[in-house]
């Protein structure tokens, strides 16, 4: 995925959410896919994440948060929520992907005061393969987390239109 | 406890199986298992088949989660019939105008078996 946004670590006005956009992720997998999540500790493989899901966020918040991961990390992430083995998955991918996106972004915004219910979340869109260019206008820095899932890497970022 | 049919409504195929998993780790006896992808679809089935208790998505295509328990309210062969609303909606207005329309109940997404258990072992007791 290219952005034509210049990605950083998040702004100050925002950097005190990426602790909660961590912990609502982690809860989700723990939670929904009983895996405990670790840190993404070395940078990204050259193959890079080849799935991602995008939910927005609009209202007192408006955005765009989305999970980026390998389409195998994805499998498993089905495997485990279906409860059935990773060569019975099929196009339950992104059908996962996108729950687990939407998870993500709705335990985080029941994270932040007011936010409940003053921010609504659309139906998740999963995106096949890596070579898109994402035109947004985000007017801050995405906040970001790295973590890895059963030793493969999951990117959460959030757009944020202030 | 006696086994019952249940009705799980949410537009994730993949999330309607969680909540089917869920309800029998809960120890809930499921003689039947209708799903629906929105509340449209989960009136139809309604239509045709009886069930004891409802788990319905808010966020769905078509026909909200709302809007669905406002219309099972108006039918009388179904209006009585539990409704437990599980979502990622978890503000508090959302929570008083699910109970305000019929809800029974409300889990937020991500939950565990033991939260459904909870929350739906007493409703299907007949317990307020």
């Amino acid at each position: 995925m290219k952005s034509v946004n210049p990605q950083q670590s998040g702004d100050d006005l925002h950097r005190d959410w990426i602790p909660l956009l961590e912990l609502s992720t982690r809860e989700v997998f723990e939670l929904m896919i009983n895996s405990h999540l670790s840190v993404l500790e070395k940078p990204m493989e050259p193959e890079g994440p080849n799935i991602t899901s995008m939910v927005g966020l609009a209202g007192r918040l408006c955005g765009v948060l989305s999970v980026r991961c390998q389409e195998k990390a994805a499998a498993l992430m089905a495997s485990k929520m279906l409860g059935v083995e990773l060569d019975k998955v099929g196009p339950e991918i992104a059908d996962a992907l996108g729950e687990v996106c939407n998870m993500v972004a709705g335990n985080f915004k029941n994270k932040i005061s007011g936010m409940g219910d003053g921010c609504m979340l659309s139906p998740p869109s999963v995106i096949m393969g890596n070579d898109y260019s994402v035109h947004s206008t985000a007017d801050t820095p995405s906040l970001e987390v790295g973590l890895m899932f059963e030793n493969m890497p999951l990117l959460v970022s959030l757009q944020i239109h202030s | 406890m006696d086994a019952i049919r249940a009705l799980i409504v949410d537009d994730s195929s993949v999330m309607r199986k969680i909540v089917d998993r869920s309800l029998r780790q809960a120890g809930v006896n499921l003689s039947q298992v209708f799903e629906a992808g929105d509340g449209g679809e989960a009136l139809s089935v309604l239509e045709e088949n009886q069930v004891d208790l409802i788990l319905c998505d808010i966020n769905m295509p078509v026909m909200d989660g709302l809007e669905f328990i406002k219309r099972l309210s108006t039918m009388e062969n179904a209006k009585a019939i539990p409704v437990v609303m599980v979502t990622t909606e978890g503000g508090e207005a959302h929570v008083v105008e699910a109970l305000s329309c019929g809800a029974r109940g409300y889990i937020r997404k991500p939950f565990t078996a033991e939260q459904l258990k909870e929350l739906v072992i007493p409703i299907l007791a007949g317990k307020p």
